[in-house]
């Protein structure tokens, strides 16, 4: 695994804050490793402008492992960069080619407005949880982990969907900036699980009307979703958010 | 010489036998009404494992929470970067494991600096979190016939920890969340995202309340209520590089340090062995590849040194699996600290790995040849994934590298058998709190003391003290509040205004760098002593020359990093000094000068088997030592081995 450095052009979003219009600023960074991560390399061109007296680029992450969903950016248009199952903090310059230019921008979606330059507002997706992504049961109410049979093949099923880091990959990747494949990856999760089934039939209902509310658009079935998502949540989770809905609107008590 | 408190700390840990000390206090300790909750508010900082566990059980109680995390959302704490497993007394696999031997295990593997009681707790009640997060949802993973699976984790001879595929802290946080989102719904639960502790309120000597800065507008903010819990996770980015999440800070619990809450053990810090090793200057953090990949990965470096042939070309009888040789019962199963020392031991004396030659290989091959690739593939798949992402290797087809990297910090702010600081009100949840783990932390006990902590501890101790003290209306124009407010915007003022030549990550780099080389891995009396007066001219350095710019009133990353450095600087000292004082080797805490002939740790019951916590002096002055001893009342503390 050898080095090379790279020289790149970097057009990057600034955006001073929710209210200004924002627009592209291109900047050269030269010297690139290509064992750098893509944070990383951002990380070396906010050193660049630091040195010469401008302001840093603003940028969501923590984790830097692929898993907290906090790191975002549209990378050449592609949510989280060129590669599949990928988060932005685990794309590598090794993806990229001496003389590229990267064009880097925010999720772009109306529920997800910009704060600044590359961060966006992502607590939509909290209200959406909050609207029923939960079993409910207080804690002290449990009976024994044991007593609650899942078979392993079903119990996989339910991971596969668990398995979303809740970053917005979908709803950017999206022309409709539908958020049906996050909602759809915990009503499939909870609808699998016996827990989860007492509350099921609300919850969809709920979920999808905070979404609705919450400004996302409508899904069309165009498959980008899962084609960005970095934790390879499956758009047959949509397919059961549609039988879940279906059955909530026919049977539901209430 | 260091300034020793002539008092010495009182743990209220309840009389009477281990096992029935918890069930004991339970009763002793006062409740609060069912309807006189409401008439209660708690403020719960940090939103992992402990803090959004307590935010969502205190909130299901009845009590009115708020709920305040630095990401933009609850679900972003980094608890949710643990991998491996969480443990629980269960023995549903039948092989010999009991509350007892849990309890016994953890206090070994913490080299006996931990307190009983709490260990013992926590062995009690970890049966109900496995339980709690069945409940809510965790895709625990199953046998074919739907009961709860196990996996063996370092440091344990039985199997007993329960996991999520390598994402269990991920679900389990998940699954607290969730719970939390549930109060949010109901109302009982207030969030703030986006908002980082900046100061604590303290009226007559009770904590009751917090100024944060609101990190999306550079608004500062003041909460009151009648208790303040802080789970606010470890302070191993001291070091720079670690396996911590990049905004992990020690800020919300040095600010309580420096308002007199007691620091214990800051020397205590976990290096685990398995991590991808440093790459370049550019590295921004290091990437944990789980301890469970020990099970069936094994460890070795090639017996002759600097032997540079691939690692396919290097036959059996040349590789040295060290760990399998040391620790024949154990083998690579050997404890954190252990693996992480054997392992840097291998690399000082010539026979290390890669490029740099600071690594060693974990190697699946006989894993592969006697599973399957497939069934390597269900249990470690998405960590497979991750080290192919990060290296551009193939652990299915070649040995992955690893070496130790920062990962956990045992040390934290001090507090009783109750949760609570010396500050009263100021209670300290999970990896923030010094108390479980003693010396050195076995895999998958993080989990359990976080949910722990969160689940089924606070929801009663916090309670106690609401019910047994007067607590007056507290409005957010109280001078103390004021007071506050006004340090806090003098902070970020100050640290505006310096308008140097040198950025915040400049700082930060040479000050993990520092503490790496000096007080990492192993240490001695010269280092440390060195390294004491160096932080103390990089701080200097630091006031007198960072560049931050921009604007306090403004989503400003830059000065978010800026405080926090400011912090670790002053924090850092405080390290070392613990590491000074501690002349032993127990845990993560190795002293070169206290080994055994075989390179082991060497402890000093005599003198060392105390927690040493600090109480901060303003002015620059040397911190004072207040002493908690620590008695074994059940279990006779032995040397440590893993033979």
């Amino acid at each position: 695994m050898s080095t090379h450095l790279l020289n790149l052009n970097l057009r990057v979003w600034r955006q001073a804050g929710p209210n200004d219009q924002g627009g592209f600023k291109t900047y050269r960074l030269n010297g690139v490793s290509t064992h750098m991560s893509f944070l990383e390399m951002l990380d070396v061109l906010n050193e660049q402008l630091i040195a010469q007296k401008e302001e840093p680029v603003a940028f969501d992450h923590d984790c830097r492992e692929g898993i907290c969903g906090m790191c975002s950016l549209m990378i050449n248009g592609q949510a989280h960069g060129p590669d599949n199952a990928t988060t932005t903090c685990q794309l590598h310059m090794r993806r990229f080619k001496d003389g590229d230019t990267v064009t880097i921008e925010p999720w772009r979606a109306a529920a997800f407005p910009v704060l600044r330059d590359l961060v966006v507002d992502r607590s939509a997706f909290d209200r959406i949880i909050s609207a029923g992504g939960f079993v409910s049961v207080n804690t002290g109410n449990a009976p024994d982990g044991n007593a609650i049979l899942v078979p392993g093949v079903r119990q996989e099923v339910a991971m596969d969907g668990a398995a979303c880091i809740g970053c917005g990959a979908c709803v950017a990747a999206c022309k409709n900036a539908s958020a049906m494949l996050f909602v759809s990856a915990k009503v499939s999760q909870l609808a699998i699980l016996p827990q989860g089934h007492p509350e099921r039939n609300a919850r969809v209902i709920n979920m999808v009307a905070q979404m609705d509310k919450e400004g996302f658009g409508s899904c069309t079935n165009t498959s980008e979703c899962e084609a960005a998502c970095p934790a390879e949540v499956s758009v047959a989770h949509i397919a059961r958010l549609n039988r879940e809905y279906l059955r909530a609107s026919i049977f539901a008590e209430t | 010489m260091v300034r020793v408190a002539s008092d010495t700390l009182n743990s209220r840990v309840p009389d009477g036998p281990l096992q029935q000390k918890w069930d004991k206090h339970l009763f002793d300790m006062k409740l609060v009404n069912p309807s006189n909750k409401r008439k209660f508010s708690v403020i719960v900082v940090g939103t992992g494992l402990a803090g959004g566990a307590a935010a969502a059980s205190l909130g299901e109680l009845g009590y009115n929470v708020k709920s305040f995390c630095f990401q933009d959302s609850p679900r972003r704490a980094h608890s949710i970067a643990a991998q491996g497993g969480i443990n629980a007394a269960k023995n549903y696999q039948n092989d010999g494991d009991s509350v007892w031997r849990l309890f016994y295990d953890t206090l070994k593997g913490g080299d006996y600096r931990a307190r009983e009681a709490n260990v013992h707790r926590l062995a009690q009640v970890s049966n109900n979190i496995i339980d709690q997060c069945v409940a809510q949802g965790v895709p625990f993973a199953r046998e074919y016939g739907g009961t709860l699976s196990n996996r063996s984790f370092g440091g344990a001879q039985v199997s007993r920890t329960f996991y999520c595929r390598g994402q269990t802290g991920q679900q389990l946080l998940l699954g607290a969340y969730q719970a939390l989102m549930r109060q949010v719904s109901t109302g009982k639960v207030k969030l703030f995202a986006r908002r980082e502790m900046l100061e604590l309120v303290i009226v007559d000597g009770l904590a009751r309340g917090i100024v944060v800065r609101n990190l999306a507008t550079g608004q500062l903010e003041t909460h009151t209520a009648d208790a303040v819990v802080l789970a606010t996770g470890g302070y191993g980015n001291v070091y720079y590089l670690s396996t911590m999440a990049k905004g992990s800070n020690v800020t919300a619990a040095w600010r309580c340090a420096r308002k007199g809450a007691l620091f214990a053990n800051p020397c205590y810090t976990q290096i685990h062995p398995t991590c991808i090793p440093v790459t370049g200057d550019y590295q921004s953090k290091l990437t944990l590849m789980s301890e469970s990949l020990r099970n069936d990965g094994r460890v070795w470096v090639p017996s002759s040194k600097g032997d540079k042939r691939a690692p396919d070309q290097i036959p059996d009888t040349e590789r040295d699996y060290y760990l399998e040789r040391r620790y024949p019962s154990y083998g690579n199963l050997a404890p954190r600290d252990i693996s992480s020392r054997a392992a840097k031991e291998r690399c000082d004396a010539g026979h290390g790995v890669g490029e740099t030659g600071l690594a060693v290989f974990l190697d699946f091959r006989d894993a592969i040849q006697r599973d399957g690739e497939d069934v390597v593939r269900k249990k470690y798949g998405n960590l497979f994934h991750m080290y192919n992402k990060i290296t551009a290797e193939d652990p299915y087809k070649q040995p992955m590298r690893i070496f130790p990297a920062v990962h956990y910090t045992m040390g934290g702010l001090w507090v009783d058998y109750n949760l609570m600081s010396n500050v009263k009100g100021l209670y300290v949840l999970g990896e923030a709190n010094f108390s479980d783990h003693g010396a050195n932390r076995l895999g998958a006990s993080a989990l359990m003391q976080g949910l722990s902590d969160g689940y089924f501890v606070i929801p009663y101790t916090i309670g106690d003290h609401l019910a047994t003290t007067k607590l007056e209306k507290i409005a957010d124009d109280h001078p103390a509040c004021l007071q506050a407010k006004k340090d806090a915007e003098d902070r970020i003022t100050k640290l505006m205004g310096v308008q140097g030549k040198r950025s915040v990550d400049s700082f930060h780099r040479e000050l993990g760098l520092l503490m790496w080389e000096k007080c990492g891995m192993a240490r001695n009396r010269s280092g440390l002593e060195q390294v004491i007066g160096q932080i103390r001219d990089l701080r200097e350095q630091y006031w007198k020359d960072v560049r931050v710019l921009g604007s306090g009133d403004t989503l400003n990353q830059s000065l978010e990093k800026a405080g926090r450095v400011a912090d670790f600087m002053e924090f850092a000292e405080l390290l070392a000094i613990d590491a000074l004082n501690r002349e032993e080797s127990c845990g993560g805490h190795f002293r070169e000068e206290y080994q055994t002939s075989e390179g082991e740790a060497a402890r000093n019951d005599a003198d060392y088997s105390y927690v040493a916590a600090w109480e901060f002096q303003s002015g620059g002055a040397e911190p004072i030592l207040h002493k908690e001893p620590l008695v074994f009342e059940n279990v006779k503390p032995s040397t440590r081995s893993y033979k």
